[in-house]
C-alpha cells in the first residue's frame, strides 16, 4: 500500500465523458416502438374518488393504455429506500398504491395514460373525467394532531406517523437542579433538492419475459424490491439499470415513478414506456425537506455547563409516509456527539398533512436540528454574556466518548481543530471587534455554527456494500461496486482505494459505473453519506484479496514469504531489498496462461459494517445586511471539516461547495409555497422557487483538519451530506450579529427580514 | 410540451402584416421567453405562431437625424446593453436590460416582446416610461404613435389593436439629453429573477436643483406607472434629505401595490418609498452632485 492514491487529488473518472457529453443518462436511450406515459394529478388537497370515467381518454387516437386504482394490485406498500427489514417491526408505513384511490395533496397521482407521444398523453389526461367529493384538508401539523382533524390515512386516524422519541439521563431532575434554564423556539420550511435531473424511468419486458427498468435513482437493489412489493412481481423477475444520473441529494432514495413506469409497460403488453417528470411534477409528485418546529429548553450550570435539553419536535411529512420518522430520529441521534449533556429527551412527531411527501433529503433531518441547536446556543450565549465559541468549546465531548443509546464511539474528534482554522480564516477577532459600533443603513456581522454528522446509519441498518474485482492480462483490473455513483464520485474515491491497495496506477482502474442489478454486486445505495466508508471497506477487502492472490503467485517466483513483498508502480518488490522481482503484468499473464496453475486473479466480495464514525465540522461566516430593505448579503463564508483521511481533496472540495450553497439556499431563500385556503403550490417552478444562482454565491472557502478515524478503512469518514448542515444556522448567527435580532424562521428571506424588523421596531 | 400547430415565418415586415391582418388569431412569438412558457402552462391550446425573428431590420438600434433614438422591437436584451449608442445616451436602459433574466434569457428575449406581454415585472418598462418613449404601431393600413405610458391596460394586457404589431421604440432627444438616472431591481436573486420590486429614475439636476425628475415603478400597480405627484413635487427644489424623503413618501402614495405571495403590500411600498430615494441619490450622484 505504497502508491499514495489516496490523498491525491486525481480527476474524477467520468470528467471527460459528462463534460462531452459522452455520458448517457436515462433520458438519452431510446428503444424502438417507445411509449409515453403521463399522470393525472389531484386538483383537490384532500379527495374522495368518487367516479373515474376513463372511456373517452381511451378512445382518442395514439393512446394506447390508460390505468386507474381500479387496473393496478390493491398493494399497499412503502417507499423510502431503506435496507428490507426482516424484523416486521421495523418496516417502513405501507401506505400508499401506485395510484391512488384518494387524493391526499394536490398533485396526487390519480390516472396514468400511455400514448404515442407527450402532446396525446396530455390530451387524453383532459379527457379522463373524475368525480370528487371534497373533504376539508389540513397543512399545518399542529392542526392535524388537534382532534376532529381530517383523516387522511385512516389506518392514523390521529394523523400521527410517531412520536417514538430518544431520551437518556434524568432529565427531570436535571431541569430541577439546574442554575439556568433557556428556552427557544425554532422553525425551518420546506425546501427541495433541485437537482439537476428530474425523476425519469423506463421499462419494458425483454426477450426472456423479465421486466427491466432504466431509472435515475441511487438506489438500484431497491428499486428492484419495492417494485417488486408493489406489483408483487417476483423480485428476481425484475432487472434495474442505472445509468448516469444528474444528481438526487435524496430525492432519488426514495422509489417514485418505477413501479408506476413498470405499471404502464405491462398495461401495453411489455412495449417500453418512458415516464420522465417535468420539473413542476418533480416539485409536488416527489419529495421534500421536512418542515420542522422545535421547542428547546436547556438547562445550563452556573459555570456555563450544557446539562440538560429537552426538545419538542414537530415534523411536517406531508401526504405520505415515505422515510417518514426515521428523518426525526435520525436528527435526534446525529446531533447528539457533540456536545456534553448529561441527560436527552427529544418528543418528536411525525404528522401527515394534504402536502407533497416529505423525504430524504441532504443530511437527512440533521440541518433542521442545528439550525434549532445553533441558533438557541447563541441565543445562550448571549444571555450569559459568554463568547459563542467559548461557550461552545467549554461544552464539547471528548474522543472516546460513547452514546448511551447508539453505544457509536467517537474515536476522532476534530472538532477544536475546525474552530481554531474556521476563526484564523475569517479572521473572527478582529472583525469581531470592528463590527461592535456600526451605523448606516448597511451592518456587519459574523457567525458560527458547528455540526456532527454519522458515517452511515449503523446501529439504525444494515450497512452491506459489495464489491468485485478482475484482473486483466495487463495487470489493470475492473472494478465493480454495488455504490451508486450519482455525481458524488464515489466510483473515483473507490477506484483510488484500489489502487492504493494494489500499488497501481489510477489509469488501471476500470470501475464498472453503470449499475445492474442482474450484474453488479449487491448494495443499498448512495445515502446516508455511507460510499466511501462502507462501500470503502468492501473495496479494500477485494483488493486486499486480489493483492493475495497476486503475491502468493510472486512468491513461488521468488521463494520468498508473501509478506516479503509489495507491489509498487505495478511492479514486485522485495521490500527489504527495494528490487524487481518481476512486473504485475508477469503475474496476471500467468494466472491466464501458465499451462498447470493459470486461474484469473478475481475477488466478489461483501461487507457488513457494524461500525460508526462520527464526523464533524464548522461554518463561519459574515454577513452585510441591508437595514432599510432586508436583503442580507453573505460576504464570506468557510466551512472547516473533520471528515477523516480526505480520499481525493479536489472532489471533497466540490462537495463542500454543493452542500454550501444548498446551506445557503436554505438559510437565505429557498421555501416551497402553497395556497393556505386550496393546499395548492404557488411556487413550483425554478423561477419563483429561489434556488440561488452563481451570482448569489460567494467565494467558499473550503478546509479539512488531519484526523484518522480507526472506523474507516481508510482512516475517512462521512462527507457527503455534511456541508450542507451548518451554513444556516451560522449565517443566522451571524445575522444575529450585525443586527441584535434573533431569527428563528429560515429562510431568512427580505420579505421575512423586513416583517420581523417592523416586529421588533427597527423600521 | 408545446402544442404548436404551425409557424409562420415571414421575412418582410410587410408579409407579416398581410399575414396578421388575414388572422387576427395568430399569436406573435418574437424571442419567445413569455410565449413558449406560456404555452407550456397551458395559456393557449393548439396556437398558430406568427415569428417575427426571420424579419430583417427589425432588431437595428440608430441615431437619428434630430437625435432621436431608434430601438427594433426586435432587439435583443443582448444586443440592447451591449450597443454602444444604448450604452452612450440611454445607460440606464443598459442598467435594466442587463438585469433581466440570465444570458440565454437575455439572448432570446426582445424589448418589443417584453413590453407587448404587458407584465407589470418587465425590467424595460420603467426605464422607457421614465424616458418617455414612444412605441410605433404599425398595421397593414396604418402606423401611430403611442407614448408608453398610455400603452398598458393592466396585468398581461396592452393597447394593441388587432393586426398591429411593435416595430419601434422611439426616445427623442430632449427626453435623455443631459439626463442621469439609476435602475433599482429589487428581485430574491441577483440574477434569473423577476423584480419584487423595480424603480426607474431620470433627472436633470443644475446647481442643486431638480430642473426635471422622472420616476416610474414596476410591479407596484396593475401596470408600470410614472409618480407624477413625486416628480411635480421634486420639479425646482434643490435635493435636500427632507426633499428626497418627500419624493419617496409621494412616490408610495402613487403606487397601488397588492398583497401576493411574492411580496406583502406593505412591504413593497416600503420598498417603494426607500428605494425611490436610493435611485435618485444614486441619479444625483452621477450627475456629479452631491447630496
Amino acid at each position: 500500500m505504497s502508491n499514495k492514491v489516496i490523498g491525491s487529488s486525481v480527476n474524477r473518472l467520468d470528467a471527460v465523458a459528462k463534460v462531452t457529453g459522452k455520458a448517457k443518462y436515462a433520458d438519452d436511450f431510446f428503444e424502438r416502438d417507445m411509449l409515453i406515459g403521463k399522470v393525472l394529478r389531484s386538483p383537490y388537497a384532500h379527495a374522495i374518488i368518487k367516479n373515474i370515467d376513463i372511456s373517452k381518454a381511451k378512445a382518442l387516437p395514439g393512446v394506447e393504455a390508460v390505468l386507474t386504482h381500479n387496473d393496478l394490485p390493491k398493494i399497499q406498500f412503502a417507499t423510502a429506500g431503506h435496507p428490507w427489514s426482516l424484523d416486521p417491526s421495523h418496516r417502513d408505513v405501507e401506505d400508499r398504491l401506485i395510484l391512488t384511490d384518494k387524493a391526499r395533496f394536490v398533485g396526487d397521482s390519480i390516472a396514468a395514460v400511455v400514448a404515442k407521444d407527450v402532446l396525446t398523453a396530455e390530451k387524453a389526461l383532459k379527457l379522463i373525467e373524475i368525480e370528487y367529493e371534497v373533504l376539508p384538508h389540513v397543512l399545518e401539523p399542529e392542526e392535524a394532531i388537534k382532534p376532529g382533524a381530517p383523516v387522511i390515512h385512516s389506518e392514523k386516524p390521529d394523523n400521527i406517523i410517531s412520536s417514538f422519541g430518544p431520551e437518556f439521563g434524568d432529565v427531570e431532575s436535571d431541569f430541577n437542579n439546574a442554575f439556568h434554564v433557556f428556552e427557544g423556539k425554532y422553525e425551518t420550511s420546506i425546501v427541495q433538492h433541485c437537482q439537476l435531473e428530474n425523476q425519469t424511468a423506463f421499462s419494458y419486458t425483454d426477450t426472456d419475459g423479465r421486466i427491466v427498468i432504466v431509472s435515475s435513482t441511487q438506489i438500484p437493489h431497491i428499486v428492484r424490491r419495492i417494485v417488486g412489493q408493489a406489483l408483487g412481481i417476483s423480485w428476481g423477475k425484475i432487472r434495474v439499470i442505472k445509468p448516469y444520473i444528474g444528481g438526487g441529494f435524496g430525492n432519488k432514495q426514495d422509489v417514485i415513478v418505477e413501479p408506476l413506469v413498470v405499471a404502464m409497460s405491462l398495461a401495453v403488453n411489455g412495449r417500453p414506456v418512458r415516464y420522465a417528470l417535468t420539473r413542476e411534477e418533480c416539485f409536488i409528485g416527489t419529495r421534500t425537506r421536512h418542515a420542522m418546529k422545535f421547542e428547546f429548553k436547556t438547562a445550563v450550570s452556573k459555570e456555563g455547563k450544557l446539562i440538560a435539553v429537552s426538545i419538542n419536535a414537530l415534523s411536517n411529512n406531508g401526504a405520505y409516509a415515505s422515510h417518514g420518522h426515521s428523518i426525526i430520529m435520525s436528527a435526534s441521534s446525529k446531533f447528539r456527539p457533540l456536545y456534553n449533556f448529561k441527560s436527552i429527551k427529544v418528543t418528536p412527531k411525525t404528522v401527515y398533512t394534504n402536502l407533497p411527501t416529505a423525504g430524504a433529503m441532504r443530511a437527512y433531518g440533521v440541518p433542521q436540528i442545528f439550525f434549532a441547536l445553533e441558533s438557541h446556543l447563541d441565543d445562550i450565549a448571549l444571555k450569559l454574556n459568554l463568547d459563542p465559541i467559548e461557550f461552545r468549546k467549554q461544552n464539547l465531548i471528548n474522543v472516546g466518548h460513547v452514546d448511551p443509546l447508539t453505544k457509536v464511539k467517537v474515536r476522532s474528534f476534530g472538532i477544536l481543530e475546525c474552530i481554531e482554522k474556521g476563526k484564523e480564516l475569517i479572521k473572527w477577532d478582529e472583525k469581531k471587534k470592528n463590527y461592535e459600533k456600526q451605523s448606516g443603513d448597511k451592518k456587519k456581522g459574523i457567525g458560527m455554527a458547528c455540526f456532527s454528522y454519522f458515517s452511515g446509519t449503523h446501529p439504525v441498518s444494515l450497512e452491506l456494500a459489495g464489491a468485485r474485482i478482475v484482473m486483466n492480462q495487463d495487470g489493470s483490473i475492473q472494478l465493480q461496486v454495488g455504490a451508486t455513483e450519482i455525481g458524488q464520485g464515489s466510483d473515483t474515491a473507490l477506484a483510488q482505494m484500489a489502487a492504493d491497495v494494489l500499488g497501481i496506477s489510477f489509469d488501471m482502474v476500470h470501475v464498472i459505473s453503470c449499475q445492474d442489478t442482474d450484474i453488479t454486486p449487491f448494495d443499498t445505495g448512495a445515502y446516508a453519506s455511507r460510499q466511501t466508508f462502507v462501500a470503502g471497506a468492501a473495496v479494500k477487502k477485494a483488493a486486499l484479496e486480489v493483492r493475495k492472490k497476486i503475491l502468493t503467485i510472486a512468491s513461488k517466483k521468488v521463494g520468498l514469504n508473501i509478506d516479503e513483498l509489495d507491489i509498487i508502480d505495478a511492479n514486485i518488490i522485495e521490500k527489504n531489498l527495494g528490487s524487481i522481482v518481476c512486473s504485475l503484468e508477469d503475474v496476471a499473464m500467468e494466472s491466464y496462461y501458465d499451462r498447470i496453475n493459470a486461474s484469473p486473479i478475481t475477488s466478489d466480495t461483501s461487507v457488513n459494517i457494524r461500525t460508526n464514525a462520527p464526523a464533524y465540522g464548522v461554518t463561519f461566516a459574515e454577513v452585510e445586511v441591508d437595514m432599510k430593505t432586508g436583503k442580507i448579503e453573505v460576504l464570506e463564508i468557510y466551512n472547516v471539516h473533520d471528515s477523516g483521511v480526505i480520499i481525493n481533496p479536489k472532489l471533497a472540495e466540490g462537495q463542500v461547495h454543493g452542500g454550501v450553497s444548498m446551506g445557503l439556499g436554505y438559510a437565505l431563500s429557498e421555501q416551497m409555497l402553497f395556497d393556505k385556503e386550496t393546499g395548492k403550490p404557488l411556487n413550483n417552478n425554478l423561477l419563483d422557487y429561489k434556488l440561488q444562482t452563481i451570482l448569489d454565491t460567494p467565494k467558499i472557502g473550503v478546509s479539512f483538519v488531519d484526523t484518522y478515524d480507526a472506523g474507516g478503512s481508510f482512516g475517512q469518514k462521512s462527507l457527503g451530506e455534511n456541508p450542507t448542515i451548518s451554513p444556516a444556522p451560522a449565517i443566522r448567527n451571524a445575522v444575529f450579529n450585525a443586527t441584535g435580532v434573533a431569527f428563528n424562521k429560515i429562510p431568512m428571506n427580505p420579505q421575512a427580514v423586513f416583517e420581523k424588523f417592523k416586529e421588533v421596531g427597527l423600521l | 410540451m408545446y402544442n404548436i400547430t404551425n409557424i409562420l415565418e415571414p421575412i418582410t415586415l410587410n408579409e407579416a402584416l398581410r399575414m396578421y391582418s388575414d388572422n387576427p388569431k395568430l399569436k406573435i412569438i418574437a424571442g419567445g421567453s413569455d410565449v413558449l412558457i406560456q404555452l407550456n402552462h397551458g395559456k393557449f391550446d393548439d396556437v398558430e405562431l406568427l415569428s417575427l425573428r426571420k424579419i430583417k431590420n427589425l432588431n437595428n438600434i440608430s441615431l437619428l437625424e434630430d437625435g432621436t433614438i431608434s430601438i427594433g422591437a426586435m432587439s435583443s436584451f443582448s444586443n440592447t446593453f451591449r450597443n454602444e449608442i444604448i450604452n452612450k445616451y440611454l445607460p440606464v436602459l443598459t442598467e435594466a436590460a442587463v438585469s433581466m433574466g440570465g444570458p440565454q434569457i437575455r439572448n432570446m428575449a426582445t424589448i418589443g416582446g417584453n413590453i407587448c406581454n404587458g407584465a407589470v415585472s418587465a425590467d424595460s418598462a420603467p426605464t422607457l416610461f421614465s424616458y418617455n418613449a414612444f412605441l410605433k404601431l404599425v398595421s397593414i393600413d396604418n402606423i401611430r404613435m403611442v407614448p408608453i405610458n398610455d400603452f398598458y391596460d393592466g396585468p398581461g394586457r396592452v393597447k394593441l389593436q388587432p393586426g398591429e404589431i411593435l416595430t419601434e421604440i422611439l426616445i427623442t432627444k430632449e427626453n435623455y439629453h443631459k439626463m442621469t438616472g439609476n435602475y433599482i431591481k429589487f428581485s430574491n436573486r441577483e440574477a434569473m429573477d423577476i423584480a419584487m420590486l423595480s424603480v426607474a429614475v431620470i433627472c436633470n439636476v443644475e446647481n442643486g436643483v431638480f430642473n426635471d425628475l422622472r420616476i416610474s415603478l414596476g410591479v407596484s400597480a396593475p401596470t408600470p406607472i410614472r409618480c407624477y405627484d413625486a416628480e411635480n413635487y421634486a420639479k425646482g427644489k434643490s435635493f435636500s434629505k427632507e426633499t428626497i424623503e418627500t419624493i419617496g413618501q409621494y412616490a408610495k402614495k402613487s403606487a397601488k401595490a397588492r398583497n401576493s405571495w411574492r411580496g406583502s403590500k406593505a412591504y413593497r411600498e416600503h420598498l417603494i418609498n426607500i428605494l425611490s430615494q436610493r435611485a435618485i441619490k444614486e441619479a444625483i450622484k452621477r450627475a456629479g452632485g452631491k447630496c
